[in-house]
């Protein structure tokens, strides 16, 4: 394919090709749905462009291989979706301690258990609150198109670099088998990325060993370690904020919302707009660090905040906790794979500012309460 | 005057946390001394497990990664993968590769992954207080089997070398023992046989070492080195169960690595 030139691609193969573009050398994964044109795609790509595949026995090991390449100084990565993820949380959580860079991608679909293979966000606990045992954060990255998710898996792989740190994508399984036009990046010169001098690369007689390692027996130790960790996630949390807004700057019910949702959001505002309620949408892109400095923008002007998600109420607390209970935050959820449409949201909306005044036209009367809306 | 004794230089000095009577040191030592004979310290990246071998990283003058219960294989594969030129060792003992490492250590060797795994087999959980493994023997007492391991309750012990054995992908699978001098000669051959085979570009090989836990087995370090000869080796024979080099279909087509 021609470079710079808009080419029609399913989401998951888009990100595949993105990392491979990005300088990722190695892929293991293990199939799931939604996301087995990750793997698959991999499969061919990685040995075309001099790197390596490897279809693992299981989510367990394919995050531990990723250890073990992303340790000798490779750029890794890892897809799976929901209940794949959840046994990842082992590896990610040594990763993390162990400051092995990586790229992990999740296509999230419903839950819980074995759930089904429909699009959910029920996975943001898991992703933002670090999922795997101890004290660690990783960046999670959530687009809302083909392109957009192109471009946070090129992101996602100079600040796991950056930060010595995994870093996760987190899509769901429409963002993962849409096909939309995209433009690809150019691809890096491997040679050319930043030295890793920590990498199991061998020593060459020529230096100490390096260790990849997450265990300290020595509690003062272990904690100069982990609160050298958590400068590092405040660095993150203060440089890595990353949001957009919709119809945002005359705003005053503000919707929230991330990944398809937040486009299923963007209808409903526009079809608020036009009832003459005065709607917008704040979209978080980082999902950690949560992008509160947006909200303190937001606040002055907004007469309530609605949360949409397709789960049961799990962002919203971040929306809470930025809102700091100057502005009542309203939740609607879908959940089990189900979708909720722009007319669903639309309803949520009308009550919602029938609610908090933030109205100009009078609220529908006797409108469906669908399903979730909660203050 | 002529030096005939000297610490291996990839052995890192100072002491290790083994227990008195603990027969991984001898080990340590032979895979130093191999890596030694063999002037691949600079090319060797180890793999350290859970277990006691958990401090591995802190013995030897390579570069090291620790894993996570079980998964050293996995993480071998993604070191080796991406530095075909590294030479990549496992240590693991046999609660971490025969109990919750099995998925990763039978599909490492099933797809010929170019590495090499020492594996110490000493019946018993070491470091988390002398619980039962899968490797522990019929009436062997331990915390979790405190009348001896019955099979009716736990089942039987799982003969490693043998089961990777019957699969097309490994090169080399030994096992060998530490209880006596002799057979500590043959460990010797064994680690730079297996060695030898990945700079060769062979694929997969095992070294299972037979060692002793006096600490856990209730032993005084001799009788514990006696107990080997006296029972392990009759359930777990010794000898070499897979070498490519006799005809093996194994060892031509190891995986490769990412061009750099």
């Amino acid at each position: 394919m021609v470079m710079g030139q808009k080419v029609l691609m399913k989401g998951n193969e888009a990100i595949a090709e993105a990392a491979v573009r990005a300088g990722c050398r190695f892929y293991a994964g293990y199939p799931i749905t939604p996301q087995n044109e990750i793997p698959e795609y991999m499969s061919w790509r990685q040995y075309e462009a001099g790197g390596q595949f490897v279809q693992a026995e299981s989510e367990l090991a394919a995050i531990n291989m990723v250890y073990g390449a992303g340790g000798a100084g490779t750029r890794a990565m890892t897809s799976s979706s929901s209940p794949g993820i959840s046994l990842k949380q082992e590896g990610m959580s040594y990763l993390a301690g162990a400051e092995v860079p990586a790229v992990i991608v999740n296509m999230v679909r419903c839950g819980p258990g074995l759930g089904g293979i429909q699009p959910a966000q029920s996975d943001y606990f898991q992703a933002t609150r670090g999922g795997g045992h101890g004290d660690y954060h990783m960046l999670v990255l959530a687009g809302e198109s083909v392109q957009e998710m192109v471009d946070l898996t090129c992101l996602a792989f100079d600040k796991a670099d950056e930060y010595r740190n995994p870093v996760l994508l987190l899509g769901d399984a429409i963002l993962g088998q849409i096909m939309e036009p995209v433009t690809l990046p150019d691809p890096v010169d491997t040679a050319g990325l930043p030295d890793k001098p920590w990498a199991t690369t061998g020593t060459g007689g020529l230096r100490r060993r390096n260790v990849i390692n997450s265990l300290d027996l020595r509690p003062e130790s272990l904690e100069r370690h982990n609160l050298k960790l958590k400068a590092k996630y405040d660095r993150m949390a203060s440089s890595e904020q990353r949001h957009a807004g919709y119809r945002i700057d005359d705003a005053t019910l503000v919707l929230v919302a991330y990944g398809s949702t937040a486009r299923i959001c963007r209808r409903a505002v526009d079809l608020a707009r036009r009832e003459g309620i005065a709607a917008g949408l704040l979209r978080p892109i980082s999902l950690w660090p949560f992008p509160a400095e947006a909200f303190e923008a937001a606040v002055p002007r907004a007469g309530a905040f609605l949360a949409v998600e397709m789960s049961l109420g799990q962002m919203v607390e971040d929306v809470r906790l930025a809102v700091q209970f100057r502005r009542p935050v309203y939740f609607y959820g879908r959940t089990g794979g189900v979708v909720p449409t722009p007319a669903e949201v639309l309803v949520q909306i009308r009550e919602t500012a029938g609610a908090c005044g933030a109205s100009t036209a009078p609220a529908a009367s006797g409108a469906a309460r669908g399903g979730g809306l909660v203050k | 005057m002529k030096q005939v004794f000297a610490r291996p230089r990839a052995l890192s000095p100072g002491a290790t946390h083994y227990c008195p009577g603990c027969t991984y040191g001898i080990v340590h030592r032979l895979i130093a001394e191999a890596l030694d004979d063999l002037a691949i310290t600079g090319r060797a990246v180890g793999v350290a497990s859970v277990g006691c071998t958990v401090l591995a990283y802190d013995y030897f003058e390579c570069d090291f990664q620790q894993a996570a219960h079980g998964r050293a294989p996995a993480v071998a594969t993604g070191i080796k993968r991406t530095r075909p030129d590294a030479v990549v060792f496992t240590l693991q003992g046999d609660g971490d590769l025969a109990a919750i490492g099995t998925a990763e250590i039978i599909h490492a060797a099933a797809r010929g992954e170019n590495i090499t795994v020492f594996f110490l087999n000493n019946t018993i959980y070491g470091m988390t207080g002398g619980q039962m493994a899968p490797t522990t023997l019929l009436g062997q007492r331990s915390t979790t089997s405190q009348a001896g391991r019955e099979p009716g309750r736990a089942g039987r012990p799982i003969r490693v070398s043998e089961m990777l054995a019957t699969l097309d992908g490994p090169a080399y699978i030994e096992r060998v023992a530490v209880d006596t001098p002799a057979h500590a000669a043959k460990v010797r051959r064994a680690i730079h046989r297996a060695l030898e085979l990945q700079l060769a570009g062979a694929g997969f090989t095992l070294v299972e070492v037979l060692s002793a836990c006096p600490t856990n087995w209730g032993l005084t370090p001799g009788e514990a080195l006696d107990r080997i000869g006296r029972e392990v080796i009759s359930y777990y024979p010794l000898g070499v169960y897979r070498d490519s080099s006799a005809a093996s279909p194994a060892g031509a087509d190891a995986p490769g690595g990412i061009s750099q």
